[in-house]
């Protein structure tokens, strides 16, 4: 086979695998916008569910999500950062070490349904904080500190080795140079772990299945002890369980957990590009 | 040579491991208050590994074990904190290594990481470094440049500002000049001669000629052994072993 030709067969090839990935995913988000798109409106997004969930807003659903998003990130950013720097920069090479880390890589295939049994186990029952906005928040936070965890240290890692010899070299002890020298520039993919791990915790239902969510609950919440609707739990919801909600209704919220995800990545993403516009190398 | 020769560092019995593998063995000498002792050797005779335990760098590679002693001002260098010896022996590298940073914050890292925060100190500080290292001229007025875009030799003049902010007493070169054209060469080459008067200086060198052309004493180091030290002249004229001879005269290596 002549070298031009295969060239060709090559590229074709991996034309189409990428077309193959990105076509379903176009698919998806235009049929949600087409048959979402009429729901949109301010009552919707600011109003109260009533008759059942049939009519009124979502309001209590979103504000619930944000809430457990925002929870999971307080929780999982600095703890994951965190041993992600004792990882990387203190931990010695040792067999339990290496135990460790690859325990970790593990834990971000663990299904979320057993995120949220644990969660349930350990937060609702046995710490006594019950259904609620805290439990919830601590178990998406666990679930997703793999994610931040592995990213932070890959982060870290490629911070290039020189940059910590001579910070050491110029007599700066090893908190100074992690501080100083490395963390800085490992920031942007840092936060790169953080946006993944944050869509991730927006959209998961099994973890707050049993340790937050409510089922029809047209208040706001008031306190970390109190339950909350939250959007992919409402989804399922308004789908399955309660017969006779509108189409429009259904593909609204989902559209809505859409960009509710999508605004919080991107507040995450220009973050990240202030980051990067500082680094000079 | 100026005045009489007082002692700086003291080396006694030193050998080096990493793992198996010995970089340096029983090595003995001493290195004079401001001179410019420079160690000549092929590759893979423990020229840096000499000069990274002389800062402890080599403290960072998990295999490395040392015995024997270094003595710097009559104080064993074990007995020092770690971060005060590297800010009294510090090192230029081979390869310019500035910090992703502006040529001010290059300089003004060291200062800052031991305590000096005042902005007009630190701009002294900044402005004497860079003078100091013949490289003021070039750079006074974009100061806020990232480091990375300077020229390689101006790189490796920004380090060795870099080190001269910390003050440090000792500053060693690790091949300082192996990427560098042959001006820029002369220019660092310059500025050793000139750091000299307050400084000692070890200069390791792959280039022989540039140790006959700066150094007051060489040393001749081969597989991990000291095979020969003497002032530089006499080493070049008159060397005493054979293998130096072959070496400086480019037989081997």
């Amino acid at each position: 086979m002549n070298v031009q030709r295969e060239q060709k067969i090559a590229f074709s090839i991996l034309f189409l695998c990428t077309l193959l990935v990105v076509v379903p995913v176009m698919i998806i988000l235009v049929i949600i916008f087409v048959k979402g798109a009429s729901a949109l409106s301010a009552s919707f997004l600011f109003e109260m569910p009533t008759n059942g969930m049939t009519a009124g807003g979502i309001f209590p659903a979103i504000l619930g999500t944000l809430y457990l998003v925002l929870g999971a990130i307080v929780f999982a950013v600095p703890l994951g950062v965190l041993s992600a720097i004792y990882l990387v920069e203190y931990s010695q090479d040792s067999f339990v070490s290496r135990i460790v880390k690859l325990a970790i890589v593990n834990l971000a295939g663990v299904p979320s349904v057993v995120y949220g049994l644990f969660g349930l186990g350990i937060f609702v029952l046995f710490l006594g904080f019950g259904a609620s906005i805290l439990s919830g928040s601590l178990t998406l936070g666990i679930m997703i500190l793999p994610v931040i965890i592995t990213s932070s240290r890959e982060a870290l890692e490629s911070v290039p080795q020189s940059f910590r010899i001579v910070s050491l070299s110029l007599g700066a002890s090893k908190w100074q140079t992690i501080r100083h020298s490395v963390l800085p520039h490992a920031l942007p993919g840092i936060l790169t772990g953080t946006i993944l791990g944050l869509g991730r915790a927006a959209g998961e239902t099994a973890p707050i299945l049993f340790t937050v969510a409510a089922f029809y609950l047209p208040k706001l919440p008031t306190s970390l002890f109190d339950q909350t609707m939250a959007l992919p739990y409402h989804l399922y919801v308004i789908s399955t369980q309660v017969p006779g909600i509108p189409e429009n209704v259904r593909y609204g919220t989902a559209l809505v957990l859409l960009l509710l995800v999508l605004i919080l990545n991107l507040a995450a993403i220009i973050l990240r590009y202030q980051f990067r516009k500082r680094k000079k190398w | 040579m100026v005045g009489a020769k007082t002692t700086k560092i003291s080396i006694h019995e030193l050998t080096l491991h990493f793992g198996n593998i010995v970089a340096l063995k029983n090595l003995n000498l001493d290195i004079y208050n401001n001179e410019i002792f420079t160690i000549i050797g092929p590759a893979n005779s423990g020229k840096s590994s000499f000069l990274q335990s002389l800062n402890r760098l080599n403290d960072l590679k998990a295999t490395y074990r040392k015995s024997g002693t270094i003595v710097i001002d009559g104080k064993d260098i074990e007995g020092l904190d770690i971060e005060s010896l590297r800010k009294r022996v510090s090192i230029v590298f081979a390869l310019p290594f500035p910090l992703p940073l502006s040529i001010f914050d290059n300089i003004a890292y060291g200062p800052r990481m031991h305590g000096i925060k005042n902005k007009a100190t630190l701009n002294e500080i900044v402005e004497k470094s860079l003078q100091e290292a013949y490289l003021w001229d070039e750079v006074k007025d974009r100061l806020h440049i990232p480091a990375m875009n300077l020229s390689g030799g101006q790189q490796q003049r920004l380090c060795i500002a870099r080190i001269l902010a910390v003050e440090p007493e000792v500053i060693m070169f690790d091949e300082p000049t192996s990427g560098l054209d042959p001006i820029s060469t002369a220019r660092v080459e310059e500025t050793m001669r000139e750091l000299k008067e307050r400084y000692t200086i070890i200069l390791v060198t792959n280039n022989v000629a540039q140790a006959a052309r700066v150094g007051d004493r060489t040393a001749f180091l081969l597989m991990g052994e000291l095979i020969e030290l003497n002032d530089t002249k006499r080493l070049f004229t008159s060397a005493a072993d054979k293998r130096t001879d072959d070496y400086i005269t480019g037989k081997f290596g």
